[in-house]
């Protein structure tokens, strides 16, 4: 049971978060124009490193989306802060 | 061996061993009482079936698991060593019939030679391993399930947390806490003892001028006096991220239960395990740790032997003669520092007599020592790394881990002074540690480890039976790493988990290689430290509370109006009312709302608000279907598509103003819904633009479909003109029910005129109330969702997830027009255009009529045959006996079905074949005419 | 010298103290080239340097495994093989690795203790059931075994399952493979092992890839941390570690690695003879030949390659067990771990060709690696060998994401796989 800190209420226990995704995946737009290899790499692509990641969560009991760094190996969590700020 | 009480108060209990009654003392564990009375044989190997007695005195006891029967209710598998002793208990060996003593299957043993490590892996090919499994499988298993017992879900977990949790209330534990009490912090001190003392209760010693236990004692009513928290009876069995501690607390009046702890900081005080010797013979019954000895001796009263041999390679264990001489014992003792060598005992069912280097000795108790192995899984399991201390001979941790202290034993520290000293430090204490009178000398021991290619038959693992000729077998078919030797041997794998053979295993296959103990390293430690029942770890998530339904606020009315509940997308609703089979009551209910007026209750059905300047782009963007074109007051039917371009739900839009709009959905969809619309508020629009507001569980929705409704409506004169001009189709309006807002939306699942209305939570009963006496004379009636399902499938209205699948798109559904015309971004657009989206012979909805009375069975599938094999194209996914229709209907999802309307297809249901011919989807009305009538 | 197991082999050992047998694989260093290096010394590596070896001749061979073989997912599954599919492609591939699997022991020599005891999944409502007599009529058409079962011959199955009134989950009836069943998985790796080994192929533990030798944007082979190995043609069979090797050879996958959990309750006399899997639940279990009760469910829900334990999905696992069968609640929870395993879009497998010319792939298979480990080498073994894809896994290559002919159990089936 890990803790993550949610930038709005602070340290919660993991079961109150929901996996959002990686971070930095911009959505290809418009349709028209996003190549099969473009949207396939977009939906269904992922890095997932081993070791230090940044990730987007949701604290499913407040809502609110929020940018985290952690490593999936050791589990530390480094930093986290909301989608409309900036990385402190 | 010929153990005796030799001391002790306590009152006497009765219980039975194999059906033999005996006596043992308040305050015994079935081990102490067995020893007592004199049982010797109290188990069978798991593998050779030879007699085991009682190695151990707590944890680590790898022979003594019992079935036990109390109040009529059997627990299997229980370790005598560490179940305390209840009047009139029914103890029973495992793994042996009828009695541990005169177990059948002891022949077994004559055929070891035959069967060793692995041997199955060899044989047991021709015919077929399955021919043999069951007779292995009977023989194999220790104790029996009782299959009348069914333990109840009565223990909540307990969450907490503190500054300092101790794990182990021995000297270095106490120390801790002790120290970081008095430094203001938060402590909790947990013990899988009764009472606090660890290795203070057996060994006679004095700390700060004191004797042992009663110093510990003092220490623990200390704690309480400043609100610490101390466990007994409690273990800490795992640890998890970021410093979780699991705990199993046994309580006596109530149920054990699970305590969750997060600890800023986890000092692992929690001891060491004596190791056994390895020798041929030395699993015969009389053969003990020799700290079981002194255990049995201060705690129970109980000396294990008249003539007892201690053998050890190290003092502490050694120190165990004096106490067992003044009890009354003859004590030989073996110094194996000096070079003595056991050569083996004597006794098939018992010791009778040690051999020692040539030299018989006639004993009745074998006490054996090969050191200490600190007990590091909690720092192991945090995933510290341990390194081989050759001055103690045992692995302690190694680097430290953050937020964890390992102290005392278990750090490798055997003196009383060096586990005070390292307890005081690890909980941060400042000042002196408590003083012991006995001096900080470190152990002194001289390695003892198995030695290959010795004579005989030595045991390493006790409980599954592995000797170190298996070992040896392992490292010459290559199994050398020390987890290919623990798979292949079974090696440290039975319940004791390892606790007192591990460390020989590895050391045997570190000699056979030729590698250092370090570079052979040990296996990983993996949580539960000891066996933790199952329901201490489910809690009271059973039953109703496993996955809780929602309910309705009109349950109980319902329920008054003869409602039989089913559960629909996590909501417990009534299926279909009154007496009658479920066929009989559906087709009752749905024949009658297509004639009269049909009362249902449709609250679970989410509502959704979006408001805000940006809300109609975000509910564009969420949909399908064009909403921004939408006027306010009416609605529109659409659907939620994935990125994926898959159906995600299906639902009507109010647009309830310019910037405010409420999106339903499906009654499952709600908090999917509710996430996407947050994920792209937050993550696409300005979220300070856009508002989102989850309305569903606020209010209730009751709706009136079919002929009568208007009528019904009229006569509960909720103050809206309910005209055809002034409220079409599609459109709501707000009026009045006792005193709050009432919307009445013209929206309709069944195809006929529908009227929904939705009013605050607390005033459903009465507006359940009110329709249904205003439909008294309409012949209104409360329907189910059964007959709703019905009604929807007449009119090919199809039920997300049910009529279509995970791979459904809009156009399948002959949805075509946004995905052919729309021009703006919207969720799962470019996924409508790949190429399997492209293909044309995608699955598409369609109906089925077949000929006579007998409805399509549902999951059915049409095929068709390419090459002369037989090949699905879809399958049936909703079919009923339409009772307006007076036939069969169904709703499929057949490949390249929109292009077959007219053609007869083949399907097949559990091999039976079956024909159909294909159909627009929608039977009933085709025009819509019902709407309106 | 014993190099032939036989029960015969066995009685001649036992008579002069098992001193004969041969080691079940040498402890190989790597060569500098091979036509063939695999790196994954699990299952699917150790199969596929088999099927190399056995079915195209292919013996200058090297599995390269960064800790102990079969140490992976293989060794940490809850092993039940089945081919309870729905969708045509699926059928196809997990029945090719049951049928495999039935002549597997005796094709190896080596008891890997495959026990067709049969797996019931269990539905709880009508509507489950027309699900279930969905994925039944597909199995039989695409011709693996499959009954739809009533509530009476469930209960007849499971006699311990929760009959009780308050059943959160009651039982309607379930779908039945009689063929399905479970198998000893470290005997799987070792067989492989060993049979592969007797083909000359040489299996290199504590061998730890470091970077792809690439040439002339080809993969040539392989730098380690027992020197470089240059390889005709290489192919990743590492499951949760997918996505490190791929980005070492420069490219991604459509995988997220998560923490899969497992435990075994302590061994008790047989009280349940089937593999169960409750819908309701997620909880699926069945009885070891040793007695324990191994039970497992869904995946942890953050990503990770921690490999270890988590308390939320432990108790959701348990608690679904002591619902299906409160009696259960007597026993106690022995042993608990984690395989990392490596999951798909789709939740089906990715066998083909990589992004790196040579380099071949054999990974996603998620939570149902075990079940598919013969077809699974077999099928990547055809790939390399021939350069192309085998009729059965084709339709898994990688391309699948971007023409969006994904083959996603639960989409068809409504059942999680």
């Amino acid at each position: 049971m890990q803790l993550f800190p949610c930038p709005f209420c602070g340290p919660r226990d993991e079961t109150e978060f929901h996996f959002g995704g990686e971070a930095g995946k911009v959505r290809p737009e418009p349709a028209g124009e996003v190549s099969p290899a473009a949207w396939s790499r977009y939906l269904h692509r992922n890095a997932n490193p081993r070791g230090a990641t940044r990730e987007i969560w949701v604290h499913l009991t407040c809502g609110e989306f929020f940018l985290m760094e952690r490593d999936t190996v050791t589990h530390a969590v480094a930093a986290s802060w909301s989608l409309r700020k900036e990385e402190p | 061996m010929t153990a005796r009480r030799i001391s002790g108060s306590g009152a006497s209990l009765s219980f039975s061993f194999d059906g033999r009654p005996l006596q043992g003392r308040a305050g015994d564990t079935i081990a102490s009482a067995l020893l007592a009375s004199g049982v010797r044989i109290v188990g069978r190997g798991f593998k050779y079936h030879r007699p085991r007695g009682i190695y151990g005195h707590w944890t680590e006891e790898p022979n003594a698991l019992v079935d036990v029967t109390r109040d009529g209710r059997t627990t299997p598998n229980l370790r005598a060593t560490t179940e305390w002793l209840t009047e009139g208990m029914i103890v029973r060996s495992v793994n042996a019939a009828p009695t541990a003593e005169t177990d059948r299957s002891r022949y077994l043993d004559r055929f070891a030679r035959f069967i060793p490590a692995g041997f199955y892996y060899k044989t047991f090919l021709w015919p077929d391993w399955h021919r043999f499994e069951p007779s292995i499988r009977a023989m194999a298993g220790l104790g029996r399930l009782d299959p009348d017992h069914e333990p109840p879900a009565d223990a909540a977990p307990v969450n907490a947390r503190c500054d300092i949790l101790v794990v182990g209330a021995g000297p270095a534990g106490l120390a801790a806490a002790l120290a970081a009490s008095r430094a203001g912090r938060s402590v909790m001190l947990v013990d899988d003892r009764p009472e606090p003392g660890g290795s203070l209760l057996w060994n006679e010693t004095e700390v700060d001028g004191v004797g042992g236990a009663e110093w510990a004692g003092a220490v623990a009513r200390e704690l309480r006096d400043r609100g610490q928290r101390v466990l007994p009876d409690t273990t800490a069995f795992g640890v998890f991220d970021h410093n979780l501690v699991a705990l199993w607390e046994r309580r006596h009046d109530q149920p054990d239960r699970q305590w969750r702890v997060r600890a800023k900081t986890v000092v692992v005080a929690a001891g060491s395990i004596e190791r056994p010797l390895v020798f041929p013979d030395n699993d015969r019954p009389g053969v003990m740790s020799a700290e079981a000895a002194l255990v049995y001796l201060k705690l129970h009263g109980v000396l294990v032997g008249e003539r007892i041999v201690l053998a050890a390679n190290n003092d502490r264990a050694l120190a165990a003669a004096e106490p067992l001489r003044a009890a009354g014992a003859a004590v030989t003792v073996a110094d194996l520092r000096e070079g003595p060598v056991i050569d083996g005992v004597h006794g098939a069912s018992g010791v009778e007599a040690v051999t020692i280097s040539g030299r018989r000795m006639e004993a009745d108790c074998l006490l054996v020592s090969g050191g200490f192995t600190p007990t590091v899984h909690l720092f192991c399991q945090a995933k510290g790394r341990l390194r081989y201390d050759d001055r103690i001979a045992a692995f302690v941790p190694g680097e430290p881990l953050p937020g964890m202290a390992v102290a005392g034993a278990a750090n490798g520290a055997f003196s009383l002074q060096e586990a005070l000293d390292q307890g005081h430090a690890a909980g941060g204490g400042n000042g002196v540690a408590p003083r012991a009178a006995a001096s900080g000398a470190p152990l002194s021991i001289k390695p003892a480890w198995p030695r290959p290619g010795s004579k005989g038959r030595q045991w390493i693992d006790f409980q599954n039976d592995v000797t170190v000729k298996d070992v040896e077998l392992a490292a010459r078919e290559n199994f050398r790493s020390v987890e290919h030797l623990k798979r292949y041997t079974t090696l440290g794998m039975a319940t004791d988990q390892g606790k007192t053979s591990n460390m020989n295993g590895l050391a045997a296959m570190a000699a056979i290689t030729g590698r250092t103990i370090e570079a052979t390293g040990t296996t990983t430690y993996r949580p539960p430290f000891v066996p933790v029942p199952f329901t201490v770890i489910a809690g009271r998530r059973r039953g109703e509370l496993f996955n809780p339904v929602r309910r309705l606020v009109l349950e109980a009315e319902h329920r008054a109006a003869g409602a039989v509940f089913r559960e629909y997308g996590g909501w417990l609703r009534p299926a279909w009312y009154g007496p009658g089979s479920a066929f009989e009551a559906t087709l009752r209910e749905a024949k009658q709302a297509r004639e009269t007026v049909a009362i249902f209750d449709g609250s679970p059905l989410g509502k959704i608000e979006v408001m805000g300047p940006q809300a109609t782009d975000l509910v564009d963007y969420n949909s399908y279907n064009t909403l921004s074109t939408l006027k306010p007051g009416r609605f529109r039917y659409g659907f939620m598509l994935t990125e994926s371009g898959v159906v995600y739900d299906d639902g009507v839009t109010a647009r309830i103003a310019d910037d405010h709009y409420l999106v339903s959905c499906s009654s499952g969809h709600v908090p999917g819904v509710m996430a996407r619309l947050e994920e792209w508020r937050q993550d696409r629009f300005d979220p300070a633009k856009i508002a989102i507001h989850n309305s569903t569980a606020g209010l209730a929705t009751l709706t009136a479909t079919g002929p009568r409704s208007r009528r019904l409506l009229e006569a509960l004169a909720l103050g809206v003109d309910l005209s055809d001009e002034a409220l079409p189709h599609m459109a709501f309006a707000d009026g009045v029910f006792d005193g709050a807002t009432a919307r009445i939306a013209r929206v309709s699942f069944t195809g006929d005129r529908s009227y929904e209305i939705t009013v605050p939570a607390s005033k459903a009963p009465a507006l359940f109330a009110a329709m249904v006496e205003a439909g008294r004379p309409l012949d209104a009636f409360p329907m189910g969702s059964e007959a709703l399902l019905l009604l929807r499938a007449e009119k090919g209205f199809l039920i997300a997830g049910k009529d279509t699948d995970g791979t459904t798109m809009p156009h399948d559904l002959g949805v075509r027009g946004p995905r052919d015309r729309r021009a703006g971004e919207y969720v799962g657009k470019r996924s409508l255009f790949t190429d399997d989206a492209m293909r044309d012979d995608r699955q598409q909805l369609v109906g089925l009529s077949v000929e006579g009375e007998t409805p399509l069975p549902t999951g059915a599938h049409a095929v068709d045959r390419i090459e002369g094999r037989r090949r699905s194209i879809g399958f049936v996914t909703s079919s009923y006996w339409s009772p307006t229709l007076g036939r069969p209907i169904a709703l499929a999802l057949i490949r390249r079905g929109l292009g077959r309307i007219g053609e007869t297809i083949e399907l097949v249901h559990l091999g039976r074949p079956l024909k159909a011919s294909v159909t627009p989807p929608c039977a009933l009305d085709p025009e819509g005419a019902r709407l309106n009538a | 010298m014993s190099g032939r197991y036989s029960a015969f082999a066995l009685l001649r050992e036992g008579l002069r103290g098992h001193t004969g047998w041969k080691p079940a694989w040498r402890m190989a260093e790597p060569k500098k080239e091979y036509d063939v290096v695999i790196v994954g010394g699990g299952g699917h590596g150790l199969a596929t340097a088999y099927y190399l070896a056995k079915n195209h001749g292919i013996r200058n061979v090297a599995v390269i495994e960064k800790s102990w073989l079969g140490g992976g997912n293989t060794g940490r599954n809850t092993t039940t093989i089945r081919s309870n599919y729905f969708y045509p492609e699926s059928v196809a591939l997990y029945d090719f690795a049951l049928k495999l699997y039935e002549g597997l022991g005796r094709e190896l020599n080596y008891n890997i203790m495959f026990s067709q005891r049969g797996v019931v999944t269990v539905a709880h409502s009508d509507a489950e059931m027309e699900i279930a007599a969905r994925i039944v009529n597909a199995m039989q058409i695409n011709g693996a075994d499959a009954e739809l079962l009533g509530p009476g011959e469930v209960f007849e199955r499971i006699p311990l399952a929760n009959a009780g009134p308050k059943a959160r989950y009651p039982v309607f009836g379930g779908v039945w493979q009689g063929r399905a069943g479970v198998a000893r998985h470290d005997a799987v790796a070792w067989g492989y092992a060993r049979a592969a080994d007797g083909f000359g192929v040489d299996i290199v533990q504590d061998c730890e890839v470091e970077g792809f030798l690439v040439e002339n944007g080809r993969c040539a082979g392989v730098e380690t941390s027992k020197g470089t190995i240059r390889a005709g043609a290489m192919a990743l069979a590492v499951a949760g570690h997918s996505s490190v090797l791929a980005a070492k050879a420069g490219f991604d996958l459509p995988i997220r690695s998560y923490s899969l959990q497992a435990m075994v309750s302590e061994p008790v006399k047989p009280c349940l003879d089937t593999v169960v899997l409750y819908l309701g639940t997620g909880t699926y279990l069945f009885q070891s030949d040793k007695g324990e009760i191994v039970v497992g469910g869904g995946i942890d829900r953050v990503p990770s390659y921690a490999q270890r334990g988590n308390p939320p999905a432990q108790q959701t696992i348990i608690s679904g067990m002591l619902e299906m069968f409160p009696s259960f609640g007597q026993l106690k929870m022995l042993r608990q771990w984690a395989g990392n395993v490596d999951v798909v879009p789709d939740s089906s497998p990715i066998i083909g060709p990589s992004p790196l010319p040579g380099l071949y792939l054999n990974c996603g298979w998620g939570t149902g690696g075990f079940k598919s480990i013969p077809a699974g080498g077999w099928l990547t073994a055809h790939l390399i060998a021939k350069g192309d894809h085998h009729e059965i896994s084709r339709p898994f290559d990688l391309d699948r994401f971007a023409t969006g002919r994904l083959i996603d159990e639960a989409a068809g089936s409504g059942i999680a796989h």
